[in-house]
């Protein structure tokens, strides 16, 4: 109890140095924190993906399509328990900064391979209902402020004209990191007016949904589909959700190693910071200790206060680091949702947080301890008067 | 009358040297004194005479090159550093020049420091406190810090750290240097009173000689070597 008082004590004997430390700790946890969410936003679609759902696509690139006869032939493997298909529709909403991901999808398989989107049976039922209705997440519908039963009309992009949507569904995520910026209407919609304006681009998708029994029969389901479509004028690669979705990842992964690389700079940066301040600390104070040592108390003693003196000083940083990310987290996901839709702060990103600031505390006080040991007790006393 | 009081500091055949550089500094040559119990000592000499790293000697905060020194029979020419550190904590008192007091710590919190080394319960370590500061009559100053405090005051707060823990020797160096002349006094009278009221040993270095007058004895040592002519003899 004594030996904790000194430990405060001594922690803001000198308030400003003490303050703006703590204040640089915590900037430095709070930068480390969003960069290692914003590195788990990255991976936000990776994480949610299920192991029981493969993608098959065309195999020389997403952008090429494939035959919706396929969807019959893949239902015939065995260990399939249903297919669907999508497309990407790629809509604009007004401007395109109104950015969020809209998708062509055979909606009633979708639903069923989709459990993590969560939507009331009603509203469900009045989807399934009317060929132009739509299921918008909850969140793209808050932004926009939409409401059941509002119109609204999407740019095409890919698909040219102006394709109007009834919202029937909202849905929500049954997680926390389950997308709920997504636009669904049906396929059916979007090949019957292709059908008509552009013939030669109907009847086809950009890749089916493939549910399988378990994950163990995964990889061979997937090498069964692609024998299925092997020298046709249309070859496939089926491959899990998770390796779809990073592949995707791939295409960044520099970007991704610069963020993570910076994130150990910051906490590099701050530790040499707090060594700088506790070698200052232990300097000014060298005679104290020497004090403290004639009268009894053994070097390992004293560099257990210089240790606690670091380790109070980082773990204030650290708690107003980590309690500032929530609140910062949630404005930055919020102002930037349109790219990352799941921008939550992960138990691991703190635990990473409360590992950064005791890394930070142990690695500056190594050296002020191990001078603070070594030093003999009448070279510290003469640093006296 | 010969003196028939037991021998508490025995200083046997010691040399001390530093290492300047590639130089060897002979700082102490063959010291050889008795200090009995009870004794009021004071250690005199010029600057860089050797008297202070004598003091560290005997109080255990410095090693001797060779020689013995034992303290109430211990010879702490032998003991590991640790094993220093844990006899400094129940066998010695150190009263310094500029009282070393730990600033952000209350006189009462200055005083229970080295009691924390020893297995007493919290309300032992207060009683004990409370009566190390009312002998220096400073229990009306135990929440005061040091910087709250005068520098005789202060003084006192040292003296009663240095005596709560009831140490074999007290050990003083320079105790009155940083201090008026009246506050000195009153350090002095305090010191003699432990000697006389409570038997306590004490071995002072210092420069003022009005602070030697106060010793029973007074050693002086030049260039350190300690001369056999004691200037002073104070009978008790």
């Amino acid at each position: 109890m004594f030996s904790l008082k000194i430990l405060f004590k001594n922690a803001f004997r000198h308030k400003l140095r003490t303050t703006l430390t703590v204040l640089g700790i915590t900037i430095a946890i709070l930068a480390f924190g969003m960069l290692r969410t914003v590195v788990g936003a990255w991976y936000a679609g990776v994480e949610a993906s299920s192991a029981t759902r493969l993608i098959t696509r065309n195999a020389v690139s997403l952008v090429f399509f494939l035959p919706i006869s396929y969807k019959e032939q893949i239902r015939q493997v065995p260990g399939v328990t249903a297919v669907g298909y999508s497309d990407w529709f790629g809509g604009v909403y007004i401007d395109e900064k109104n950015f969020f991901p809209s998708f062509a999808t055979e909606a009633r398989t979708a639903m069923e391979l989709f459990p993590e989107f969560l939507v009331p049976n009603d509203q469900k039922n009045a989807f399934f209902r009317d060929r132009k209705a739509a299921v918008v997440g909850r969140k793209t519908a808050e932004r926009f402020g939409w409401k059941l039963g509002d119109t609204v009309t999407l740019r095409g992009t890919i698909f040219p004209g102006n394709w109007d949507f009834t919202i029937r569904a909202i849905y929500r995520g049954a997680q926390k990191g389950t997308d709920e910026t997504q636009f669904f209407f049906h396929w059916d919609y979007l090949n019957e007016s292709l059908r008509k304006t552009a013939p030669y681009r109907a009847d086809r998708v950009g890749w089916f949904l493939v549910g399988v029994k378990s994950p163990d029969m995964a990889a061979d389901v997937a090498v069964a589909i692609d024998r299925l479509f092997k020298n046709s004028l249309a070859e496939t690669v089926t491959e899990t959700e998770k390796a779809f979705q990073l592949s995707f990842i791939s295409m960044t992964e520099a970007i991704i190693v610069v963020i993570r690389l910076v994130s150990y700079i910051v906490i590099f940066i701050i530790m040499a910071v707090m060594a700088n301040t506790m070698a200052m600390t232990v300097r000014e104070r060298i005679g104290e200790y020497a004090v403290m040592k004639t009268l009894g108390f053994g070097g390992w003693h004293i560099g257990g206060l210089i240790f606690g003196e670091s380790l109070v000083i980082a773990a204030i940083g650290s708690a107003f680091g980590i309690g500032l990310t929530f609140p910062a987290a949630q404005a930055f996901g919020d102002y930037l949702s349109q790219y990352f839709p799941v921008f939550n702060v992960a138990r691991s990103t703190i635990y990473m947080d409360m590992a950064a600031g005791l890394t930070i505390a142990v690695v500056s006080a190594l050296f002020p301890v191990w001078r603070t040991v070594r030093i003999r007790i009448a070279d510290g006393l003469r640093r006296i008067g | 009358m010969a003196d028939t009081r037991p021998i508490i500091v025995e200083i046997r055949n010691v040399f001390k040297s530093y290492r300047r550089g590639s130089q060897v500094v002979p700082v102490l040559q063959d010291i050889t004194f008795d200090i009995p119990e009870g004794e009021f000592l004071a250690l005199m000499g010029p600057s860089g005479s050797g008297k202070s790293t004598l003091l560290n000697l005997i109080a255990g905060i410095d090693k001797a090159d060779s020689g013995a020194i034992r303290v109430g029979g211990v010879d702490i020419t032998t003991l590991s550093e640790t094993e220093l550190a844990a006899w400094r904590a129940t066998s010695v008192g150190f009263i310094f020049q500029f009282y070393n007091l730990i600033p952000v710590l209350t006189a009462f919190e200055n005083v229970e420091l080295p009691l924390l080394l020893t297995g007493l319960s919290r309300r032992q370590r207060r009683e004990h406190v409370a009566t190390a500061l009312a002998a220096v009559s400073l229990s009306d100053r135990v929440d005061h810090y040091p910087s709250q405090l005068s520098g005789g005051q202060q003084q006192r707060v040292a003296i009663a750290r240095a005596v709560v823990t009831d140490p074999t020797i007290l050990v003083a160096d320079e105790p009155t240097g940083d201090l008026d002349r009246r506050s000195a006094e009153e350090i002095l009278e305090l010191m003699e009173r432990l000697v006389h009221e409570v038997g306590k040993t004490i071995i002072m270095v210092t420069h003022d000689p009005r602070a030697a007058g106060k010793a029973h004895i007074i050693k002086q040592l030049e260039k350190g070597v300690l001369n056999d002519h004691v200037l002073s003899q104070n009978p008790l």
